[in-house]
């Protein structure tokens, strides 16, 4: 199982920032407007014509139900958002923020009042149109109706106001280029005043699919929503298969059972895909951090010089290498290499066994012995023993515990703190505010300048977030409150012919509306 | 006779009311709180607080441990913790799918197992009946999953002739259905076989050397038709014995074989609840895979006074 820390924003307004450029310009979205969200969206290949042609995609983790107003985690999210749920907005693949349900949207002069047109002929797959109603219904209802932390990301919203039947406007208590990024996750996702009664099961949206057959333990199947309002996808169904052990993945891409393999979990093996013609394997980026995170709250990764000792330590080139056969962008900051303030800041802390000696004597935590609990998902797993072989020659005493995930490391590290340093990819986008900019967060992490940072980022202008976003990356780097091993990459393999499949995961959704087949 | 049957009959009930106690315990000291689980990581304290009234975790164990056994008995097993649907269809849908891949598999094991092992008894002395043993044992060395990651890498990802995982109801394709069943079946069946021939080889070997069979052969008969005639019979007391025995570990051997296989049957769904701390999940799976050995072994006593007339009069 892959692993995804879904943190919550509690400072979400306040703390992660947001929007990339569409946000800044008041007139973001007109100039792509008009009414079709399939030709906008994800990898949307235009002018491809509609198949009976089916697909098949392998992915690890099966959603427990269908409702991620209740249920937290990656998996609901993957499969339903974009192709079953859209948002008045979404990402594109170059992370901008751009047109689905809204045709276009004005940001008012104190950045606090924005006024989204609406698609006039989307229509919902139990019939009823899509209205201004059915979004202040929507936004209204996250604060209200839904049970994930994730919610708090509607808590700036002071009121919505339905001025025509396609014409909605928001009002925020603060300005915050958080919450129109916010619009583009699944928080931000349209459902009808109608068909909100057995969302664990029957999800109804407007997007171009809906919900055909769920095979639970085995498989969920998306058919063609043939009302959609926009650009209609190539494929008639598409399946997602799912597979708890790696090889069997494998296998079913090599035998035919599967066309695409979504989430590659064993870099190593892509060696077979990547020798034979009848495969193309994608590398691209996430948003996933793996984060070798120190508990900043108690005991000897408290002390500063302890932190900045471990972060010398530790030779993340060799690491990845070992670790993950090589794949995986270094960061040395809370950032992936797709966000807008993303810097290299691996240069803060180079590789440096002699200076980490010599911190470490000086910290006088030296008899120490860290515990690094981490969980057992594959990544931590085969990362755990080279960190803890890292830091040991350079003088370190390390026990490493593995503890089942979630529920065991749940209890242990991520509840109680009981952990001196864990290795967890942080996968939420934009969510250095999320781990670092709350003191009871599990990384137990306390700097009110960060906070003022990232506050000051929210409400700033386009410009002004970008900097002080680099300037907060650059601070928690100094700080070393963690370490960052690497990004984990976007590893997809696919039969050859398949066009469309989206570089770079930095959406939540496994955007299928744009796949086509030769 | 009927006092017999009541004698089983109590000793099963008596069974399953303390195995559903010690799942019950287990369950309860497992580390891993199921609300925080289901709600992820950065659910408020609140949030998870009601999520457990929610499941009635607040509740005493004792009141908890009642209502399970309630829903149980009463075939109303309530909803799962993480996907708030009902457990029952699920239930039903898993085991199934189990059963198919275990009645497949012991059907398997006894077609191949009762021949062989007959054979291999009566030319216990000859090269082929050695031959036969050691395959067999070298049947009986190797794990179901591995027998089933071979299978696949020859049969399927090299070979190409079959596929290496997946399940389709027969009622959605039969080919397709039979196609995907065989290498599970094999790799669970092979297995099985094999450690059932050495049983039914040394049965047949202890009947062999009875007065009884001697005398068969002394009337004219050959070894064969003396051993069908009079020895089968008596053979059959140890092998529906070890049969029983095998049933349960094919059960258990079928959790593995599924995540090999990619099966949703009881075993993935077992493993899928265990790691999501679904408790009443993994309690009613496991529960079933306990009722399903002690039924077997219920069944197996009753067979012995079929097979057996010795053991009815003995009951008076």
């Amino acid at each position: 199982m892959r692993h995804q820390i879904r943190k919550t924003a509690l400072l979400a307004a306040a703390a992660t920032a947001a929007t990339s450029l569409a946000l800044a310009s008041c007139s973001a979205g007109s100039s792509t407007s008009g009414g079709n969200a399939g030709a906008s969206s994800g990898g949307a290949t235009g002018g491809q014509q509609s198949s009976d042609a089916a697909l098949s995609i392998g992915l690890v983790a099966e959603p427990a139900n269908l409702d991620f107003t209740k249920t937290d985690g990656a998996a609901i999210p993957q499969v339903l958002l974009y192709n079953v749920y859209q948002g008045l907005v979404q990402l594109d693949q170059k992370g901008d923020i751009s047109p689905a349900l809204a045709t276009k949207w004005t940001v008012s002069d104190d950045r606090k009042t924005y006024t989204f047109d609406l698609a006039k002929d989307a229509k919902f797959t139990n019939g009823k149109p899509f209205t201004a109603d059915d979004a202040k219904f929507s936004i209204d209802r996250v604060k209200k109706d839904w049970t994930v932390s994730l919610k708090s990301a509607m808590n700036v919203v002071d009121s919505t106001t339905v001025v025509s039947p396609t014409q909605l406007k928001v009002v925020l208590k603060a300005p915050s280029n958080d919450w129109l990024y916010r619009m583009t996750t699944r928080v931000g996702a349209m459902f009808s005043r109608t068909g909100v009664d057995a969302l664990a099961t029957k999800p109804v949206g407007t997007g171009p699919y809906q919900l055909g057959k769920w095979t639970r333990g085995d498989s969920i199947s998306l058919v063609r929503n043939d009302a959609y309002w926009g650009t209609k996808p190539y494929y008639q169904t598409v399946t997602f298969k799912y597979f708890k052990d790696p090889t069997a993945l494998n296998n079913a891409l090599l035998t035919g059972t599967i066309n695409v393999i979504g989430t590659v979990q064993t870099p190593e093996s892509l060696g077979q895909f990547e020798n034979n013609d009848k495969y193309q394997v994608i590398e691209g980026t996430t948003n996933g951090e793996v984060v070798l995170s120190f508990n900043n709250g108690s005991g000897p990764m408290k002390n500063k010089k302890m932190r900045e000792a471990v972060r010398y330590a530790i030779d993340h080139k060799a690491l990845v290498d070992t670790c993950w056969a090589g794949r995986g962008a270094l960061i040395g900051s809370m950032v992936p290499p797709t966000d807008p303030w993303y810097e290299d800041l691996t240069g803060l802390y180079p590789h440096d066994v002699a200076k980490a000696k010599t911190l470490l004597k000086e910290s006088g935590e030296a008899n120490q012995t860290l515990r690094l609990r981490i969980p057992t998902l594959p990544y931590a797993v085969s990362c755990g023993t080279v960190v803890k072989s890292q830091l040991e020659q350079a003088g370190f005493k390390v026990k490493l515990d593995q503890l089942e995930f979630p529920a065991a490391w749940l209890t242990t590290v991520f509840t109680n703190a009981d952990y001196d340093m864990s290795i967890v990819a942080h996968v939420e986008p934009r969510d250095m505010g999320a781990v670092f900019g709350d003191p009871t967060y599990y990384t137990r992490y306390t700097n009110p300048a960060f906070s003022a940072l990232l506050k000051q980022a929210d409400e700033g202008t386009e410009a002004e977030q970008v900097a002080d976003m680099k300037k907060a990356a650059r601070m928690l780097s100094e700080d070393a409150a963690a370490d960052w091993l690497f990004v984990l990459p976007n590893l997809i393999v696919a039969d050859k012919g398949i066009t469309g499949i989206p570089k770079n995961a930095i959406s939540e959704s496994f955007d299928v509306t744009g796949l086509a087949g030769s | 006779m009927i006092l017999r049957l009541l004698q089983r009959l109590a000793i099963l009930l008596i069974s399953l009311a303390v195995s559903s106690v010690i799942v019950f315990a287990f369950m309860a000291v497992l580390p891993g709180d199921p609300a925080r689980v289901a709600l992820g990581v950065n659910a408020t304290d609140s949030s998870v607080a009601e999520m457990r009234r929610e499941f009635g975790l607040d509740r005493s164990p004792v009141a908890q441990y009642l209502s399970w056994v309630t829903g149980l008995v009463t075939l109303d097993p309530g909803n799962s913790y993480v996907s708030s649907t009902a457990i029952g269809p699920q239930l039903s849908d898993r085991l199934q799918v189990t059963l198919w891949l275990v009645v497949a598999a012991m059907a398997l094991a006894v077609v191949v197992a009762i021949p062989v092992g007959t054979v291999m008894a009566v030319r216990h002395r000859q090269v082929s009946g050695l031959a036969l043993s050691a395959v067999s044992q070298l049947g009986v060395a190797i794990p179901a999953f591995l027998a089933g990651i071979l299978l696949i890498t020859v049969f399927a990802v090299n070979l190409g002739w079959l596929p290496a995982n997946g399940w389709t109801p027969p009622a959605d394709d039969p080919v397709m259905f039979l196609k995907q069943l065989v290498l599970p079946v094999l790799s669970l069946g092979l297995v099985q076989a094999a450690v059932l021939t050495r049983y039914v080889r040394s049965a047949v070997l202890d009947v062999l050397r009875e007065d009884y069979l001697r005398t068969a052969r002394a009337k004219g008969l050959t070894p064969m038709r003396a051993l069908v005639r009079h020895g089968l019979r008596n053979a059959a007391v140890p092998v529906v014995t070890v049969l029983g025995l095998q049933l349960a570990t094919l059960l258990i051997g079928a959790v593995v074989v599924e995540r090999v296989f990619v099966i949703p049957g009881l075993g993935s769904l077992l493993l899928d609840s265990v790691s999501q701390r679904d408790l009443i999940m993994v309690q009613d799976v496991v529960m079933i895979l306990v009722v399903a050995v002690l039924v077997v072994n219920f069944v197996v006593d009753l067979l012995y006074l079929l097979i057996d007339p010795r053991l009815r009069v003995g009951a008076r």
